[in-house]
Protein backbone atom coordinates (compact mmCIF):
# COMPACT_ATOMS: atom_id res chain seq x y z
CA UNK A 1 0.00 0.00 0.00
CA UNK A 2 1.21 3.27 -0.78
CA UNK A 3 0.99 6.06 1.30
CA UNK A 4 -1.59 8.04 0.01
CA UNK A 5 -3.87 4.87 0.44
CA UNK A 6 -3.03 3.95 4.07
CA UNK A 7 -3.88 7.68 4.59
CA UNK A 8 -7.33 6.80 3.00
CA UNK A 9 -8.19 4.16 5.13
CA UNK A 10 -6.84 5.68 8.36
CA UNK A 11 -9.28 9.50 7.15
CA UNK A 12 -12.11 6.72 6.29
CA UNK A 13 -12.38 5.06 9.12
CA UNK A 14 -12.41 8.00 11.24
CA UNK A 15 -14.99 10.18 8.97
CA UNK A 16 -17.27 6.71 9.51
CA UNK A 17 -16.34 7.24 12.72
CA UNK A 18 -17.14 10.79 13.35
CA UNK A 19 -20.75 10.63 11.54
CA UNK A 20 -21.44 7.25 13.84
CA UNK A 21 -21.28 9.36 16.76
CA UNK A 22 -23.04 12.18 15.49
CA UNK A 23 -26.01 10.33 14.93
CA UNK A 24 -25.55 8.61 18.47
CA UNK A 25 -24.69 11.31 20.22
CA UNK A 26 -27.32 12.37 22.89
CA UNK A 27 -25.80 16.03 23.58
CA UNK A 28 -26.82 17.63 20.27
CA UNK A 29 -23.87 19.93 20.70
CA UNK A 30 -21.63 16.99 20.94
CA UNK A 31 -23.36 16.38 17.37
CA UNK A 32 -22.71 19.06 15.84
CA UNK A 33 -18.78 18.76 17.05
CA UNK A 34 -18.97 15.19 15.64
CA UNK A 35 -20.02 17.25 12.31
CA UNK A 36 -17.26 19.50 12.28
CA UNK A 37 -14.92 16.66 12.71
CA UNK A 38 -16.54 15.30 9.67
CA UNK A 39 -16.05 17.65 7.52
CA UNK A 40 -12.49 18.85 8.49
CA UNK A 41 -11.84 14.69 7.47
CA UNK A 42 -13.39 15.02 4.55
CA UNK A 43 -11.61 18.58 3.78
CA UNK A 44 -8.12 16.35 4.17
CA UNK A 45 -9.61 13.90 1.82
CA UNK A 46 -10.00 16.55 -0.84
CA UNK A 47 -6.52 17.46 -0.14
CA UNK A 48 -5.70 14.10 -0.92
CA UNK A 49 -7.01 14.20 -4.14
CA UNK A 50 -5.18 17.59 -4.95
CA UNK A 51 -8.01 20.15 -4.49
CA UNK A 52 -6.77 22.34 -2.21
CA UNK A 53 -8.96 25.34 -2.65
CA UNK A 54 -11.94 22.97 -2.15
CA UNK A 55 -10.95 21.62 0.92
CA UNK A 56 -10.15 25.15 2.06
CA UNK A 57 -13.72 26.41 1.58
CA UNK A 58 -15.20 23.29 3.00
CA UNK A 59 -13.39 23.94 5.90
CA UNK A 60 -14.44 27.99 5.76
CA UNK A 61 -17.86 27.40 4.76
CA UNK A 62 -18.68 24.12 6.49
CA UNK A 63 -16.78 23.91 9.40
CA UNK A 64 -16.34 27.87 9.86
CA UNK A 65 -19.52 29.76 9.07
CA UNK A 66 -22.43 26.34 8.80
CA UNK A 67 -21.63 24.46 11.81
CA UNK A 68 -20.61 27.86 14.01
CA UNK A 69 -24.15 29.03 13.31
CA UNK A 70 -26.02 25.42 14.12
CA UNK A 71 -24.13 25.29 17.36
CA UNK A 72 -24.90 29.30 17.86
CA UNK A 73 -28.97 28.57 17.49
CA UNK A 74 -28.46 25.11 19.46
CA UNK A 75 -27.13 27.03 22.07
CA UNK A 76 -28.99 30.18 22.37
CA UNK A 77 -32.41 27.88 22.27
CA UNK A 78 -31.36 25.46 24.87
CA UNK A 79 -31.41 22.18 22.88
CA UNK A 80 -28.75 20.38 23.85
CA UNK A 81 -30.84 17.50 25.07
CA UNK A 82 -34.36 16.34 23.73
CA UNK A 83 -37.04 15.34 26.23
CA UNK A 84 -36.86 11.37 26.24
CA UNK A 85 -39.85 9.52 24.54
CA UNK A 86 -40.48 11.47 21.54
CA UNK A 87 -39.15 9.42 18.49
CA UNK A 88 -41.21 9.58 15.55
CA UNK A 89 -42.46 5.50 15.64
CA UNK A 90 -42.70 4.68 11.90
CA UNK A 91 -39.55 6.78 10.91
CA UNK A 92 -37.16 3.80 11.07
CA UNK A 93 -38.76 1.70 8.42
CA UNK A 94 -38.49 4.42 5.92
CA UNK A 95 -35.02 5.62 7.18
CA UNK A 96 -33.56 2.18 6.76
CA UNK A 97 -35.11 1.77 3.20
CA UNK A 98 -33.67 5.23 1.96
CA UNK A 99 -30.52 4.28 3.61
CA UNK A 100 -30.38 0.84 1.51
CA UNK A 101 -31.41 2.24 -1.74
CA UNK A 102 -28.45 5.11 -0.83
CA UNK A 103 -25.73 2.41 -0.15
CA UNK A 104 -27.19 0.12 -3.58
CA UNK A 105 -26.12 3.68 -5.80
CA UNK A 106 -22.61 3.68 -3.72
CA UNK A 107 -21.63 -0.26 -4.25
CA UNK A 108 -22.97 0.29 -8.04
CA UNK A 109 -20.89 3.57 -8.67
CA UNK A 110 -17.59 2.53 -7.27
CA UNK A 111 -17.86 -1.10 -8.77
CA UNK A 112 -18.65 0.39 -12.23
CA UNK A 113 -16.56 3.25 -12.56
CA UNK A 114 -13.11 1.05 -11.66
CA UNK A 115 -13.56 -2.18 -11.50
CA UNK A 116 -9.61 -2.62 -11.61
CA UNK A 117 -8.72 -0.93 -8.34
CA UNK A 118 -12.08 -0.27 -6.59
CA UNK A 119 -10.95 3.46 -6.41
CA UNK A 120 -12.36 6.85 -7.97
CA UNK A 121 -9.46 8.13 -10.36
CA UNK A 122 -7.88 10.87 -9.20
CA UNK A 123 -8.97 14.29 -10.72
CA UNK A 124 -6.54 15.83 -13.25
CA UNK A 125 -2.92 17.11 -11.67
CA UNK A 126 -4.33 20.70 -13.14
CA UNK A 127 -6.14 20.92 -9.94
CA UNK A 128 -2.70 21.69 -8.02
CA UNK A 129 -1.33 24.68 -9.95
CA UNK A 130 -1.87 28.21 -9.45
CA UNK A 131 -3.90 27.93 -12.65
CA UNK A 132 -6.63 26.01 -11.02
CA UNK A 133 -8.25 29.45 -8.73
CA UNK A 134 -8.22 30.78 -12.26
CA UNK A 135 -9.96 27.60 -14.22
CA UNK A 136 -12.22 27.58 -11.65
CA UNK A 137 -13.12 30.83 -11.90
CA UNK A 138 -13.30 30.96 -15.49
CA UNK A 139 -15.37 28.00 -15.51
CA UNK A 140 -17.92 29.60 -12.59
CA UNK A 141 -17.93 32.60 -14.71
CA UNK A 142 -18.30 31.47 -18.17
CA UNK A 143 -19.58 28.13 -18.48
CA UNK A 144 -21.54 27.62 -15.35
CA UNK A 145 -22.93 31.59 -15.36
CA UNK A 146 -26.77 30.53 -15.04
CA UNK A 147 -26.58 27.92 -12.20
CA UNK A 148 -24.08 30.23 -10.25
CA UNK A 149 -26.46 33.12 -10.72
CA UNK A 150 -29.48 31.04 -10.20
CA UNK A 151 -27.54 30.06 -6.57
CA UNK A 152 -27.15 33.40 -5.76
CA UNK A 153 -30.75 34.32 -6.73
CA UNK A 154 -31.78 31.90 -4.42
CA UNK A 155 -29.75 32.86 -1.16
CA UNK A 156 -30.87 36.39 -1.30
CA UNK A 157 -34.68 34.76 -1.29
CA UNK A 158 -33.81 32.68 1.63
CA UNK A 159 -31.88 35.90 3.12
CA UNK A 160 -35.17 38.14 2.41
CA UNK A 161 -37.72 35.81 3.60
CA UNK A 162 -36.08 35.92 6.89
CA UNK A 163 -35.68 39.41 6.93
CA UNK A 164 -39.40 39.15 5.95
CA UNK A 165 -40.00 36.61 8.95
CA UNK A 166 -38.41 38.64 12.01
CA UNK A 167 -39.49 42.11 11.03
CA UNK A 168 -41.50 43.56 13.47
CA UNK A 169 -44.61 45.31 12.25
CA UNK A 170 -44.60 49.07 12.57
CA UNK A 171 -46.15 50.49 15.67
CA UNK A 172 -45.68 47.42 17.40
CA UNK A 173 -43.25 46.86 19.84
CA UNK A 174 -39.94 48.69 19.60
CA UNK B 1 12.00 12.81 0.65
CA UNK B 2 15.70 14.13 1.61
CA UNK B 3 16.33 15.06 5.07
CA UNK B 4 16.87 18.62 4.39
CA UNK B 5 13.18 19.49 3.47
CA UNK B 6 11.88 18.12 7.16
CA UNK B 7 15.15 20.13 9.02
CA UNK B 8 14.23 23.70 7.16
CA UNK B 9 10.37 22.78 7.79
CA UNK B 10 11.29 21.89 11.35
CA UNK B 11 13.47 24.91 11.81
CA UNK B 12 11.01 27.55 9.98
CA UNK B 13 7.93 26.08 12.05
CA UNK B 14 10.19 26.35 15.35
CA UNK B 15 10.90 30.35 14.19
CA UNK B 16 7.38 31.10 13.99
CA UNK B 17 6.66 29.02 17.03
CA UNK B 18 8.77 30.98 19.09
CA UNK B 19 8.45 34.31 18.15
CA UNK B 20 4.24 34.32 18.23
CA UNK B 21 5.06 32.65 21.85
CA UNK B 22 7.94 35.74 22.69
CA UNK B 23 5.83 38.28 20.59
CA UNK B 24 2.69 37.20 23.49
CA UNK B 25 4.54 37.61 26.62
CA UNK B 26 6.62 41.29 25.68
CA UNK B 27 2.85 42.10 24.08
CA UNK B 28 2.01 41.85 27.88
CA UNK B 29 4.19 44.01 29.01
CA UNK B 30 3.94 46.49 25.91
CA UNK B 31 0.52 47.02 26.32
CA UNK B 32 0.10 47.47 29.79
CA UNK B 33 3.55 50.08 29.82
CA UNK B 34 2.11 51.96 26.67
CA UNK B 35 -1.29 51.84 28.75
CA UNK B 36 0.12 53.53 31.50
CA UNK B 37 2.32 56.22 29.46
CA UNK B 38 -1.37 56.89 28.00
CA UNK B 39 -2.87 57.08 31.90
CA UNK B 40 -0.04 59.57 32.98
CA UNK B 41 1.22 56.32 35.27
CA UNK B 42 4.84 54.40 35.00
CA UNK B 43 3.62 50.79 35.10
CA UNK B 44 5.38 47.79 35.68
CA UNK B 45 8.74 48.75 35.92
CA UNK B 46 10.13 46.24 39.26
CA UNK B 47 11.20 43.29 37.50
CA UNK B 48 13.84 43.58 35.68
CA UNK B 49 15.27 46.24 33.92
CA UNK B 50 12.52 48.61 32.68
CA UNK B 51 10.22 46.13 33.36
CA UNK B 52 11.33 43.04 30.96
CA UNK B 53 11.08 39.85 33.42
CA UNK B 54 7.37 40.88 34.19
CA UNK B 55 6.22 38.69 31.34
CA UNK B 56 8.41 35.67 33.43
CA UNK B 57 7.25 36.51 36.42
CA UNK B 58 3.45 36.39 35.31
CA UNK B 59 4.21 33.31 33.99
CA UNK B 60 5.72 31.48 37.32
CA UNK B 61 2.49 32.90 39.11
CA UNK B 62 -0.38 31.48 36.70
CA UNK B 63 1.58 28.32 36.51
CA UNK B 64 1.09 27.85 40.57
CA UNK B 65 -2.30 28.94 40.63
CA UNK B 66 -4.88 27.12 41.17
CA UNK B 67 -7.12 25.17 38.39
CA UNK B 68 -10.96 25.15 39.29
CA UNK B 69 -13.64 23.18 36.99
CA UNK B 70 -17.43 24.23 37.84
CA UNK B 71 -19.23 20.96 38.97
CA UNK B 72 -21.81 21.17 36.93
CA UNK B 73 -19.74 21.58 33.94
CA UNK B 74 -19.34 19.91 30.73
CA UNK B 75 -15.39 18.36 31.56
CA UNK B 76 -14.18 17.20 28.39
CA UNK B 77 -15.44 20.92 26.50
CA UNK B 78 -14.13 22.32 28.93
CA UNK B 79 -11.02 20.65 28.84
CA UNK B 80 -10.83 21.07 25.12
CA UNK B 81 -11.56 24.90 24.64
CA UNK B 82 -8.77 26.79 25.87
CA UNK B 83 -6.56 24.16 23.74
CA UNK B 84 -9.27 24.84 20.48
CA UNK B 85 -8.92 28.66 21.31
CA UNK B 86 -4.98 28.47 21.39
CA UNK B 87 -4.46 26.04 18.20
CA UNK B 88 -5.85 28.68 15.12
CA UNK B 89 -4.06 31.70 16.64
CA UNK B 90 -0.77 30.05 16.08
CA UNK B 91 -1.81 27.97 13.15
CA UNK B 92 -2.64 30.78 11.31
CA UNK B 93 0.76 32.12 11.28
CA UNK B 94 1.74 29.28 9.26
CA UNK B 95 1.07 30.95 5.56
CA UNK B 96 2.66 34.94 6.64
CA UNK B 97 5.69 34.98 4.44
CA UNK B 98 8.49 36.62 6.54
CA UNK B 99 11.18 37.06 4.15
CA UNK B 100 12.18 37.57 0.45
CA UNK B 101 12.57 34.15 -0.99
CA UNK B 102 16.76 33.61 -1.18
CA UNK B 103 19.37 31.09 -1.90
CA UNK B 104 21.02 29.89 1.56
CA UNK B 105 23.56 27.26 1.62
CA UNK B 106 22.74 25.84 -2.21
CA UNK B 107 19.08 25.91 -1.74
CA UNK B 108 16.28 28.35 -2.41
CA UNK B 109 14.22 29.07 0.59
CA UNK B 110 10.99 30.41 0.93
CA UNK B 111 10.35 31.78 3.98
CA UNK B 112 6.92 30.99 5.72
CA UNK B 113 5.89 27.65 6.93
CA UNK B 114 3.72 26.72 3.83
CA UNK B 115 4.06 28.40 0.82
CA UNK B 116 0.41 27.90 -0.55
CA UNK B 117 -1.18 29.23 -3.16
CA UNK B 118 -4.65 29.56 -1.84
CA UNK B 119 -2.84 31.36 0.86
CA UNK B 120 -5.62 33.85 1.60
CA UNK B 121 -8.39 31.22 1.69
CA UNK B 122 -6.45 29.67 4.52
CA UNK B 123 -6.40 32.48 6.55
CA UNK B 124 -10.15 32.94 6.00
CA UNK B 125 -10.57 29.30 7.35
CA UNK B 126 -8.72 29.50 10.15
CA UNK B 127 -9.89 32.66 10.91
CA UNK B 128 -13.89 31.57 10.89
CA UNK B 129 -12.53 28.02 13.06
CA UNK B 130 -11.03 30.13 15.82
CA UNK B 131 -14.95 30.77 17.01
CA UNK B 132 -15.43 27.57 18.11
CA UNK B 133 -13.03 27.78 21.33
CA UNK B 134 -14.81 31.03 22.16
CA UNK B 135 -18.14 29.75 21.91
CA UNK B 136 -17.38 26.24 23.83
CA UNK B 137 -15.73 27.87 26.70
CA UNK B 138 -18.77 29.35 27.16
CA UNK B 139 -21.41 26.72 26.57
CA UNK B 140 -19.06 24.29 28.91
CA UNK B 141 -18.57 26.36 31.62
CA UNK B 142 -22.49 25.91 32.49
CA UNK B 143 -22.62 30.15 34.15
CA UNK B 144 -24.61 32.63 32.41
CA UNK B 145 -22.31 35.02 31.82
CA UNK B 146 -19.56 32.64 30.19
CA UNK B 147 -22.88 31.27 28.14
CA UNK B 148 -23.90 35.30 26.84
CA UNK B 149 -20.30 35.82 26.61
CA UNK B 150 -19.71 32.97 24.06
CA UNK B 151 -22.87 33.79 21.76
CA UNK B 152 -21.74 37.54 22.00
CA UNK B 153 -18.86 36.44 20.71
CA UNK B 154 -19.62 34.49 17.98
CA UNK B 155 -22.19 36.30 16.17
CA UNK B 156 -20.02 39.57 16.71
CA UNK B 157 -16.86 37.06 15.15
CA UNK B 158 -19.81 36.17 12.01
CA UNK B 159 -20.78 39.01 11.47
CA UNK B 160 -17.48 40.79 10.85
CA UNK B 161 -15.88 37.88 8.97
CA UNK B 162 -17.35 38.78 6.23
CA UNK B 163 -16.00 42.27 5.72
CA UNK B 164 -12.71 40.52 6.46
CA UNK B 165 -13.40 38.43 3.42
CA UNK B 166 -13.99 41.28 1.42
CA UNK B 167 -11.10 42.83 2.92
CA UNK B 168 -8.77 39.83 1.74
CA UNK B 169 -10.82 40.21 -1.89
CA UNK B 170 -9.32 44.01 -1.90
CA UNK B 171 -5.77 42.37 -1.77
CA UNK B 172 -6.50 39.29 -3.94
CA UNK B 173 -7.91 41.63 -6.48
CA UNK B 174 -4.66 44.22 -6.29
CA UNK B 175 -2.22 41.09 -6.13
CA UNK B 176 -3.62 39.17 -8.65
CA UNK B 177 -3.25 36.01 -6.57
CA UNK B 178 -4.35 34.14 -3.64
CA UNK B 179 -0.65 33.67 -2.70
CA UNK B 180 0.49 35.90 0.07
CA UNK B 181 4.15 35.73 -1.84
CA UNK B 182 2.98 37.16 -4.78
CA UNK B 183 0.89 39.84 -2.63
CA UNK B 184 4.05 40.79 -0.77
CA UNK B 185 5.66 41.13 -4.22
CA UNK B 186 3.15 42.62 -5.96
CA UNK B 187 3.58 46.08 -3.36
CA UNK B 188 7.22 46.42 -4.49
CA UNK B 189 6.07 49.40 -6.05
CA UNK B 190 3.29 51.06 -3.75
CA UNK B 191 1.61 49.60 -0.76
CA UNK B 192 -1.50 48.68 -1.11
CA UNK B 193 -3.14 51.02 2.11
CA UNK B 194 -1.84 53.94 -0.37
CA UNK B 195 -3.37 52.16 -3.40
CA UNK B 196 -6.82 51.51 -1.28
CA UNK B 197 -6.59 53.64 1.78
CA UNK B 198 -10.61 53.15 2.82
CA UNK B 199 -10.64 49.39 2.27
CA UNK B 200 -7.43 49.37 4.60
CA UNK B 201 -8.96 50.86 7.08
CA UNK B 202 -12.04 49.16 6.97
CA UNK B 203 -9.97 46.00 7.31
CA UNK B 204 -8.35 47.39 10.72
CA UNK B 205 -11.62 48.20 11.79
CA UNK B 206 -12.69 44.62 11.81
CA UNK B 207 -9.40 43.05 12.49
CA UNK B 208 -10.05 44.69 15.98
CA UNK B 209 -13.32 43.16 15.93
CA UNK B 210 -12.39 39.80 14.90
CA UNK B 211 -9.85 39.08 17.61
CA UNK B 212 -12.37 40.84 20.02
CA UNK B 213 -10.30 43.60 21.28
CA UNK B 214 -11.54 46.83 22.70
CA UNK B 215 -13.30 48.92 21.55
CA UNK B 216 -15.35 45.84 20.26
CA UNK B 217 -14.20 43.37 23.10
CA UNK B 218 -18.02 42.85 23.77
CA UNK B 219 -17.34 38.97 24.79
CA UNK B 220 -15.56 39.97 27.66
CA UNK B 221 -17.31 43.75 28.99
CA UNK B 222 -16.88 43.35 32.76
CA UNK B 223 -19.51 45.36 33.99
CA UNK B 224 -22.10 43.41 31.79
CA UNK B 225 -20.44 40.06 32.14
CA UNK B 226 -17.82 39.46 34.49
CA UNK B 227 -15.39 38.13 32.29
CA UNK B 228 -17.61 37.06 29.49
CA UNK B 229 -16.51 33.43 27.99
CA UNK B 230 -13.69 32.98 30.74
CA UNK B 231 -15.70 33.51 34.14
CA UNK B 232 -14.60 30.28 35.38
CA UNK B 233 -11.42 30.02 33.83
CA UNK B 234 -8.34 29.75 36.26
CA UNK B 235 -4.62 28.75 36.28
CA UNK B 236 -2.93 27.34 33.01
CA UNK B 237 -6.66 27.61 31.52
CA UNK B 238 -6.99 30.95 31.69
CA UNK B 239 -3.55 31.81 30.72
CA UNK B 240 -4.34 29.65 27.75
CA UNK B 241 -6.55 32.01 26.31
CA UNK B 242 -4.88 34.95 27.32
CA UNK B 243 -2.12 34.23 25.48
CA UNK B 244 -4.68 32.88 22.37
CA UNK B 245 -5.96 36.63 22.79
CA UNK B 246 -2.63 38.44 22.45
CA UNK B 247 -1.23 35.96 19.74
CA UNK B 248 -4.23 36.79 17.86
CA UNK B 249 -3.69 40.09 18.23
CA UNK B 250 -0.12 39.65 16.52
CA UNK B 251 -1.33 36.97 14.07
CA UNK B 252 -3.72 39.34 12.90
CA UNK B 253 -1.40 42.54 12.74
CA UNK B 254 1.34 40.38 10.64
CA UNK B 255 -2.02 39.30 8.67
CA UNK B 256 -2.92 42.96 7.85
CA UNK B 257 0.86 44.33 6.98
CA UNK B 258 1.20 41.34 5.00
CA UNK B 259 -1.72 42.15 3.11
CA UNK B 260 -1.72 45.98 2.78
CA UNK B 261 1.52 47.58 4.11
CA UNK B 262 3.88 45.41 2.27
CA UNK B 263 4.65 42.31 4.31
CA UNK B 264 8.36 42.03 4.69
CA UNK B 265 9.23 44.42 1.68
CA UNK B 266 11.07 47.97 2.86
CA UNK B 267 9.15 50.97 2.71
CA UNK B 268 7.96 51.46 -1.09
CA UNK B 269 10.71 54.54 -1.57
CA UNK B 270 13.42 52.58 -0.24
CA UNK B 271 13.07 50.26 -3.08
CA UNK B 272 16.40 50.43 -4.84
CA UNK B 273 18.80 51.45 -2.17
CA UNK B 274 20.76 48.99 -0.32
CA UNK B 275 18.01 48.59 2.29
CA UNK B 276 15.64 47.13 -0.01
CA UNK B 277 15.35 43.13 0.76
CA UNK B 278 16.95 42.56 -2.47
CA UNK B 279 19.76 44.49 -2.53
CA UNK B 280 22.93 42.66 -2.67
CA UNK B 281 25.55 43.56 0.27
CA UNK B 282 29.09 43.34 0.44
CA UNK B 283 31.53 42.72 3.11
CA UNK B 284 34.71 42.34 1.58
CA UNK B 285 34.99 39.34 -0.43
CA UNK B 286 31.61 38.04 0.52
CA UNK B 287 28.24 39.37 -0.81
CA UNK B 288 24.92 38.06 0.02
CA UNK B 289 21.78 39.01 -0.08
CA UNK B 290 19.95 41.31 1.96
CA UNK B 291 16.78 38.81 3.60
CA UNK B 292 17.34 39.30 6.88
CA UNK B 293 16.17 42.64 6.43
CA UNK B 294 12.48 41.47 5.88
CA UNK B 295 11.98 39.77 9.23
CA UNK B 296 12.84 42.87 10.57
CA UNK B 297 10.74 44.94 8.53
CA UNK B 298 7.59 42.47 9.36
CA UNK B 299 8.56 43.70 12.78
CA UNK B 300 8.77 46.89 12.94
CA UNK B 301 4.97 47.07 11.01
CA UNK B 302 3.87 44.92 13.58
CA UNK B 303 4.71 47.06 16.64
CA UNK B 304 3.51 49.93 15.10
CA UNK B 305 -0.20 48.58 14.35
CA UNK B 306 0.06 46.57 17.60
CA UNK B 307 0.75 50.30 18.80
CA UNK B 308 -2.16 51.48 16.86
CA UNK B 309 -4.42 48.73 18.76
CA UNK B 310 -3.28 50.10 22.19
CA UNK B 311 -3.78 52.97 21.35
CA UNK B 312 -6.91 52.19 21.01
CA UNK B 313 -7.73 50.23 23.78
CA UNK B 314 -6.87 53.60 26.11
CA UNK B 315 -8.81 56.31 24.21
CA UNK B 316 -11.89 54.16 23.36
CA UNK B 317 -15.20 53.66 25.14
CA UNK B 318 -16.56 50.25 24.20
CA UNK B 319 -19.46 50.53 21.63
CA UNK B 320 -23.41 49.44 22.74
CA UNK B 321 -23.74 45.61 21.68
CA UNK B 322 -26.53 46.31 18.95
CA UNK B 323 -24.66 49.09 17.67
CA UNK B 324 -21.92 47.22 17.49
CA UNK B 325 -24.10 44.85 15.27
CA UNK B 326 -25.41 47.35 12.80
CA UNK B 327 -21.95 49.43 12.57
CA UNK B 328 -20.41 45.92 11.29
CA UNK B 329 -24.12 44.96 8.78
CA UNK B 330 -25.02 48.07 7.66
CA UNK B 331 -22.02 50.08 7.51
CA UNK B 332 -18.82 48.22 7.38
CA UNK B 333 -20.52 45.35 5.03
CA UNK B 334 -21.87 47.50 2.19
CA UNK B 335 -18.51 49.96 2.36
CA UNK B 336 -16.19 47.12 2.03
CA UNK B 337 -18.73 45.66 -0.65
CA UNK B 338 -18.15 49.28 -2.90
CA UNK B 339 -14.94 49.45 -1.86
CA UNK B 340 -14.14 45.66 -3.64
CA UNK B 341 -16.11 47.22 -6.53
CA UNK B 342 -13.75 50.46 -7.27
CA UNK B 343 -10.66 48.26 -6.68
CA UNK B 344 -12.12 45.55 -9.35
CA UNK B 345 -13.08 48.86 -12.06
CA UNK B 346 -10.01 50.55 -10.96
CA UNK B 347 -8.11 47.14 -11.59
CA UNK B 348 -9.64 46.49 -14.82
CA UNK B 349 -9.13 49.98 -16.41
CA UNK B 350 -5.17 49.43 -15.37
CA UNK B 351 -5.19 46.83 -17.70
CA UNK B 352 -7.28 47.70 -20.20
CA UNK B 353 -6.24 51.46 -20.87
CA UNK B 354 -2.77 52.39 -18.79
CA UNK B 355 -1.60 51.78 -15.66
CA UNK B 356 -2.17 55.35 -14.69
CA UNK B 357 -6.08 54.10 -13.86
CA UNK B 358 -4.77 52.94 -10.84
CA UNK B 359 -5.31 56.23 -9.07
CA UNK B 360 -8.35 56.32 -9.78
CA UNK B 361 -8.93 53.49 -6.70
CA UNK B 362 -7.47 55.72 -3.78
CA UNK B 363 -9.34 59.41 -5.48
CA UNK B 364 -12.83 57.47 -5.44
CA UNK B 365 -12.57 55.43 -2.46
CA UNK B 366 -11.92 58.27 -0.30
CA UNK B 367 -14.27 60.20 -1.36
CA UNK B 368 -17.39 57.25 -1.10
CA UNK B 369 -15.58 56.66 1.97
CA UNK B 370 -16.10 60.55 2.89
CA UNK B 371 -19.53 60.76 1.70
CA UNK B 372 -20.85 57.77 3.47
CA UNK B 373 -19.11 59.26 7.14
CA UNK B 374 -20.93 62.55 6.47
CA UNK B 375 -24.25 60.29 5.60
CA UNK B 376 -24.05 58.28 9.16
CA UNK B 377 -23.00 61.58 10.75
CA UNK B 378 -26.27 63.29 9.52
CA UNK B 379 -28.62 60.42 10.13
CA UNK B 380 -27.21 60.09 14.22
CA UNK B 381 -27.41 63.56 14.30
CA UNK B 382 -31.49 63.35 12.94
CA UNK B 383 -32.02 60.59 15.77
CA UNK B 384 -30.59 62.67 18.12
CA UNK B 385 -33.15 65.48 17.26
CA UNK B 386 -36.07 63.14 17.20
CA UNK B 387 -35.62 61.59 20.55
CA UNK B 388 -35.92 65.38 22.48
Amino acid sequence: MTIDQILFFILAAVAVATALGMVFSKNAVYSALFLVLNFATIAVFYLLLGAPFIAISQVTVYAGAIMVLFLFVIMLLGAESLPPGKVLRHQWIYASGLALILVGEAVYILLGRNAATGMIDRPDAFLNTVDSLREIGMALFTDYLLPFEATSILLLVAMVGAIVLTKQEKGGQK
Amino acid sequence: MDWTIWLEWTIKSLFVIFSLLTGFAYLTLYERRALARIQVRIGPNRAGWQGLLQPVADAVKLIFKEELTPAKADKLVFFWAPIITMVPSIVIAAVIPFGPTTTLFGREIVFSVADINVGVLFLMAVASIAVYGIVLAGWSSNNKYAMLGGLRSSAQMISYELSLGLGFVTAILLGNSMNLNDIVDAQKGMWFAVVQPVGALIFMIVTLAEVNRAPFDMPEAEQELTAGYHSEYSGMKFALFFMAEYQKMIAICMIAATLFFGGYREFWFLQNTFLSVDALWTIGAWQFQAWFLGPLYLLLKVVVLLFFMIWIRATWPRIRYDRLMSFGWKVLLPLSLVMVFISAVGVLLAQEIGPGYIWLIPVVSIAVGLFATAMIDLALRRKKYASH
